[in-house]
């Protein structure tokens, strides 16, 4: 554990270095983490909507069992439906009674008879909807056909720019990152170069000189990456009361406690190669 | 017969154009103590180096403990270095480390642990007479205990040969006799000592084997000799 004595001086020595260095690793985990947790998000809030009815068919009055049943059994050979559910018209008034339990002005004025019965039919994938929805607006029962595509489509593209932008920059930082720790430490190579040289003379070994320089780096990397978990949970449970109501069907928040040990499994895992891929090119460059 | 300990066969040394050694040839036996004398520039200092295998010859062999210093693999080079023990004009001290500290370096690269360190390095601040010293910072010291503390560090491995290039260079008459007794002391338990200097006094006085070297040769090499280049 001599090396880990090693590294403590070192970083006590040059603390504005060592505060620095820290300091990037912290900015680019605390990306890291924060882009993972939303890309998470999106991807669950893109799955809650995939695996809602993605379209709804409002039956007029006359539709009778038999023409629901009909329009369910070609619906099923197309061999693009998940789910079928059929609504009826005291159902719907249940559904609209319980939405609205607590406006009873609304509830005065509704009957069963106002509401039409439907069919809530989700698909294998968001591209299967159009086809259902052709399928259902040629039916002479069906008075309307609701389709959420264009709400999908939105998402999954804010979704794909997300996955993007958030690679990119994390893609720049841990680059940026790599690139600071091989600096910092070859510029601690550089001004200890006296010291590494009677080091050799007095017969250390490669690794007794470089082991000291390659344990910072990781240090700073880590030092960075467990801190800006630390924030990162912090925030989500600051937030957590502000965003659950409007996320209230989808459960999000508060994020899961697997989910945060997991981002940080990935962010230790992360540091130490970022870590060890920084100064190991230092050692590497300036310590031949 | 004492065995050989280092031997240098038609050896030269190249830095660019200038040649610091030429065709050297000299062998030391293992307990002898040698001067290796000269002016400045004449070849003292790259012949110790070139045994520390810092550099390769440009031509010859060097012989350490019988075997070819240029076969030894860089992976070994730090094995052979803990056979050998370093002392410099200017000590080359580790500025940010205590006296203590810059003598336990010296085992630790070879692997001790704590507690043998603090036996070890204990031990011999205490016969070197600068354990009181123990937490100073080589800025602190004199320069006689500067060169102690070098010493210590060059030794405590318990090297089989002290390479010590101008020692007491950098020191006063007195204090430079003080090294050359410890030097001496250390000779007298079986290293084999290397020792460049300028100092006429010390190597007249002593009456050890003396190596002259001038433009990079060997001019003389006497037992008991003296010092004979002005």
């Amino acid at each position: 554990m001599r090396v880990f004595n090693y590294v403590g001086k070192n970083i006590r020595r040059t603390p504005y270095q060592a505060l620095a260095a820290t300091m990037i690793m912290f900015l680019t985990f605390l990306t890291l983490l924060l882009f993972l947790l939303i890309a998470i998000g999106s991807q669950k809030i893109l799955q809650h909507y995939e695996s809602k009815p993605q379209a709804i068919a409002f039956f007029k009055d006359n539709a009778t069992g038999e023409d629901v049943d009909a329009i369910e059994a070609a619906l099923k050979q197309t061999g693009k439906v998940k789910n079928l559910r059929f609504v009826s018209k005291d159902e719907a008034l249940q559904i609209y009674r319980d939405r609205n339990k607590e406006n009873p002005t609304l509830l005065e004025l509704v009957t069963a008879n106002i509401l039409p019965a439907s069919l809530e039919i989700s698909t294998n994938t968001p591209s299967d909807l159009a086809i259902v929805a052709q399928i259902l607006q040629q039916e002479p029962v069906v008075e309307e056909v609701v389709v959420p595509e264009d709400v999908i489509k939105t998402l999954t593209k804010a979704t794909g720019v997300i996955r993007w932008v958030g690679g990119v920059s994390v893609g720049f930082l841990i680059g940026f990152s790599v690139l600071v720790i091989l600096m910092i430490i070859g510029f601690k190579i550089r001004i200890k170069r006296n010291e590494i040289e009677i080091m050799r003379l007095l017969g250390a070994s490669t690794w007794f000189v470089r082991a000291p320089f390659l344990w910072e780096g990781i240090t700073y990397a880590l030092i960075g990456a467990v801190s800006a978990w630390v924030l990162t949970y912090a925030l989500t449970w600051y937030f957590t009361p502000f965003l659950q109501p409007s996320l209230a069907e989808i459960e999000l928040l508060p994020v899961s406690p697997i989910i945060m040990v997991e981002l940080l499994g990935i962010a230790i895992l992360a540091s130490l190669t970022i870590g060890f891929i920084g100064s190991f090119s230092a050692v590497r460059r300036y310590l031949k | 017969m004492a065995q050989t300990i280092v031997k240098f066969d038609q050896v030269s040394k190249k830095y660019g154009n200038t040649l610091a050694v030429s065709e050297i040839n000299l062998e030391v036996e293992a307990g002898e103590f040698i001067f290796l004398v000269g002016p400045s520039g004449a070849g003292k200092s790259t012949l110790l180096r070139l045994i520390a295998k810092e550099y390769p010859p440009s031509s010859g062999k060097i012989f350490v403990f019988e075997k070819d210093i240029s076969k030894i693999k860089s992976s070994n080079l730090p094995f052979y270095r803990r056979k050998l023990g370093f002392v410099f004009q200017d000590f080359k001290l580790l500025d940010d480390r205590t006296v203590f500290e810059n003598v336990a370096i010296a085992l630790e690269v070879r692997g001790h642990s704590d507690e043998q360190i603090a036996k070890e390095v204990e031990k011999i601040l205490k016969l070197f007479e600068i354990w009181p010293k123990r937490n100073l910072f080589p800025n602190q010291l004199s320069g006689g205990e500067g060169q102690r503390t070098a010493i210590a560090r060059a030794i405590i491995g318990k090297p089989d040969i002290l390479l010590a290039d101008e020692p007491t260079g950098d020191l006063d008459p007195q204090t430079s006799w003080g090294v050359i007794q410890l030097l001496n002391e250390i000779n007298s338990w079986g290293t084999t000592v290397m020792m460049a200097t300028h100092n006429v006094e010390i190597v007249n006085t002593l009456k050890r084997r003396v190596v002259s070297i001038r433009d990079g040769k060997i001019i003389k090499d006497k037992k008991e000799g003296r010092y004979e280049i002005h």
